[in-house]
């Protein structure tokens, strides 16, 4: 990875005359890199605050038996859709890709901003529309119903007939237009317009965690686009693509989704991966260790994850034969996560390790993924799956690598960054005490879901036999405390705009290496007017 | 420098193996005790009368039959290697945590490669994954299919009922409904027991096709083992035996509208001579009910519907 010394001509010399655009000219029509990654991670905050709602009101409703406040369970099924699609499209992936994505990976590479400003602004502002339409189905006719799977033919006009199915669709296609001009201006972004000298082998990890999530992106988007347009149209114009009556297949439907779907669960932890290398190597104050096992590893599990699909529809009557290739590809990718995984703690290993907030929340990170990536090796034996699909176990795993990873790599960003992107420091008491309740919240929530799925407990259900209650009862007070979190976090974000303490450019001290440590903080409006040169 | 890694690493590991054998026999008498009115036990194989969840449960439920037996086994096998896995990987973290925090070590190594290392653990888990896979591709072809079905049973899904059929025993069919909280009776399960429970001789391999008729739904009964979807379209085949006579319980385990979580299933297994009683009033019970249930399902066949008489 490219260190301190590495960099020469940065901006020291660089007096302070940005020219800021006006309020509407600079929010509104912006084509300033960390400007629209501010924007993205205000949007996703915000998201975040729905999201995490309606998983409140879930758990609110799954702390007895019985139904307690939903209507049905229409309604039910329409809250769980809105909120897995709410959490992966409108807070994780805005978050890292949108958010620390822009802000960062143009930095870090030594480039004056992304390759396509203007694509840059409206990747952000599809993302508006699509999140009005997707939350707004949940108000529309029925809602939609369907999980974030979307699977016809609960999906198609005979089970769904409102609009709100259509606005979901709508939603998705918009969202993933989103991310597919996001994607292209990544990938030209890092092959272009790195600085002098920043060859590909000493680009930092989380430049090449975005470009192998750009990759992703670019090549499963297209493929959730194509399925969902045949959706509407078998909804609409009377095709069927995915209607037996009409010689269509469901199960084409799935195989088509999950080619997208599973790719999109990489997608949203890699740029996590990314951030927390830095963020142990920075606290440990070592280098990392095996870069380039690092970043191939990346590479490899973003490979491999496109010929996994068919893992999510073990039980889809699918032949034997097909499942025993899917399992044993499955099961390949935990070979190059277990090299991540030893890589990170051999990072810390011989260091002289500073438990800072982005720290703790990196360790956690550590601990948490490894309990959900080795829940998924045992999912991924069809064998067993046989019984955990769809259960309550699929549940705590995902979540166990999504809620617990994925989010606790966008915390460590947060507080790793802040700083950088605010000029002002967070307060260490709060983000520790935030760290904490988050900490035990989820895992009171999610591990306990665990013993739900072994038992048999099928996923979206808003009742259940009375035998699941006490897990049930545990899980939902879990959720209280990791909501209660929420607000300490909003509270730190208060006391960091107002009074937290001014920062140096480079207020980590000796660990941090890479480039946007080299800048003040904040970084200027135009960060390199000249391009550093990395030896 | 890299031998002092690679010492602390051994060491390490040693220590690891050492709480991972301490915690093993602590835990493991607990995680793995047995009863089918206990906690369920972890390990999930041991033979049950009743299938379904048990209070505070944290494994999977007993066992009515071979496939669930096999699943069971297997699951121990793999459930005890992740959680050494895990506790391998926590205790390294832990170890790191303490041992370099910067209070004590205030000067950091440079180190950042080892070849050696990286081989072992891009190696150990190949060898690990192996381990795993080889029972379990024997698994998944023990549980595809019966090798030497005694009968045939077809299992549709539909919104919100199950309707079983039995082709080998006279063709009869009938549809099995959840019974509602306030219907009750004391002994029976909320949310589990149906009225028309699909009953199966015991010791008997069962065939399974299921087929969908509206959405997708999921013929999920955990206790034998078994889960398959009910899509429209396309017949699935799966099996299960049940080694002793039992009831044993499972769910609709596929999102399939407003009342998915109110589709239960109720296996009964009974001995053999039972089942043939059972039968021949079946037969006579459903001959009436038999006929026009069919008309009306044939009716309500989305197959026969154009797509245009839609609107």
């Amino acid at each position: 990875m490219a260190t301190a010394t590495d960099a020469h001509g940065h901006s020291h010399g660089h007096d302070h005359h940005d020219h800021k655009p006006g309020f509407v000219a600079r929010w509104l029509f912006s084509t300033n890199h960390k400007d629209i990654g501010t924007l993205y991670l205000i949007f996703s905050a915000f998201a975040a605050c729905i999201g995490v709602g309606l998983s409140v009101l879930m758990r609110i409703e799954l702390q007895e038996p019985g139904m307690q406040i939903f209507a049905d369970g229409q309604m039910w099924n329409a809250f769980v859709t809105a909120h897995g699609v709410v959490m992966v499209f409108f807070v994780v992936m805005p978050a890292l890709i949108g958010g620390f994505g822009n802000w960062f990976v143009p930095i870090m590479i030594g480039a004056p901003d992304m390759a396509f400003p203007r694509l840059n602004n409206i990747s952000f502002w599809l993302l508006v529309p699509a999140f009005l339409l997707a939350v707004g189905s949940m108000f529309v006719g029925e809602g939609a119903g369907t999980g974030w799977t979307l699977y016809p033919p609960l999906a198609s006009i005979e089970f769904h007939p409102s609009m709100s199915m259509d606005m979901a669709l709508f939603a998705l296609h918009l969202a993933g237009a989103s991310s597919l001009l996001g994607a292209a201006n990544f990938i030209t972004t890092i092959f272009n317009m790195r600085a002098p000298g920043m060859t590909m082998h000493k680009m930092p990890l989380f430049a090449w965690a975005m470009l192998v999530t750009a990759f992703l992106l670019l090549l499963s988007v297209p493929v959730l686009a194509g399925a969902i347009t045949m959706l509407i149209t078998d909804r609409m114009f009377g095709t069927a693509f995915f209607k037996p009556e009409g010689g269509g297949d469901p199960v084409l439907f799935q195989h088509l989704f999950w080619f997208f779907g599973h790719p999109e669960v990489y997608i949203m932890i890699l740029p996590g991966f990314g951030i927390i290398s830095h963020v142990i190597s920075t606290f440990s104050r070592k280098p990392i260790f095996g870069y380039l096992g690092m970043a191939y590893a990346m590479v490899a599990i973003g490979v491999v994850g496109f010929v996994v699909w068919a893992h999510h529809m073990f039980t889809s009557g699918i032949d034997v034969d097909t499942r025993a290739y899917f399992m044993a590809a499955t099961m390949v990718i935990a070979v190059p996560t277990g090299i991540k995984i030893f890589s990170w703690i051999a990072t810390m290993w011989g260091g002289s390790i500073q438990f800072r907030v982005p720290m703790l929340f990196a360790t956690g990170f550590i601990a948490l993924f490894t309990v959900g990536g080795v829940t998924g090796v045992k999912l991924a034996n069809a064998g067993v799956d046989t019984i955990l699909h769809n259960t309550y176990f699929v549940v705590a795993h995902f979540h166990y690598v999504l809620s617990l990873g994925a989010v606790f790599s966008i915390f460590a960003g947060f507080y790793y960054w802040i700083g950088k992107m605010s000029g002002r420091q967070y307060p260490e008491f709060w983000g520790k005490v935030h760290f904490w309740m988050l900490f035990i919240g989820a895992n009171l929530i999610f591990f306990p879901q665990h013993f739900l799925g072994a038992q048999g407990m099928p996923r979206r259900y808003p009742d259940y036999p009375d035998a699941f209650w006490g897990w049930n009862f545990v899980s939902s007070i879990g959720a209280y405390i990791a909501a209660a979190s929420m607000l300490v976090f909003f509270y730190v974000c208060w006391r960091t705009f107002t009074s937290g303490e001014k920062l140096a450019g480079n207020y980590w001290g000796e660990g941090a290496t890479t480039l946007e440590w080299q800048v003040s903080s904040p970084p200027p409006f135009h960060t390199f007017e000249e391009l550093p040169r990395i030896r | 420098m890299r031998r002092v890694i690679g010492r602390w690493f051994g060491k390490a590991s040693g220590l690891a193996l050492a709480g991972l054998w301490g915690a093993l026999g602590l835990f493991g008498p607990a995680l793995a005790q047995e009863g089918a009115q206990g906690t369920g036990g972890i390990v999930g194989s041991e033979p049950t009368a009743l299938g379904a969840p048990v209070p505070w449960g944290i494994g999977l439920q007993g066992a009515g039959g071979p496939v669930k037996v096999a699943i069971g086994n297997f699951n121990s096998l793999v459930l005890w290697i992740i959680v050494a896995i895990t506790i391998f990987v926590l205790v390294l973290l832990s170890w790191c945590v303490w041992r370099y925090r910067a209070s004590v070590n205030k000067t950091p190594s440079r180190t950042s490669h080892n070849t050696l290392l990286e081989i072992a653990w891009t190696v150990v888990p190949v060898l690990i994954l192996v381990v795993i896979a080889i029972p379990s591709f024997r698994l998944i072809y023990y549980e595809d299919r019966a090798r030497d079905a005694d009968m045939t049973i077809n299992v549709q899904g539909r919104q919100w009922y199950w309707h079983y059929e039995y082709p080998d025993n006279g063709g009869f069919a009938f549809d099995s409904r959840p019974i509602p909280e306030e219907d009750l009776k004391p002994g029976q399960l909320r949310n589990l027991t149906v009225d028309e429970p699909l009953v199966i001789p015991v010791g008997a391999n069962i065939r399974i096709l299921t087929t969908g008729q509206d959405v997708i739904h999921s013929f999920f009964v955990p206790s034998l083992g078994v889960q398959k979807y009910t899509i429209p379209g396309r017949t699935l085949e799966t099996w299960f035996r049940a080694d002793r006579p039992g009831t044993f319980y499972g769910q609709c385990n596929q999102i399939c509208g407003t009342n998915h979580w109110f589709m239960p299933i109720e296996v009964r297994a009974v001995p053999k001579e039972e089942f043939q009683a059972w039968v021949e009033e079946a037969k006579k019970k459903y001959a009436q009910a038999g006929a026009p249930a069919v008309a009306e399902a044939a009716a309500a066949e989305p197959v026969l519907r154009l797509a245009a008489d839609r609107r």
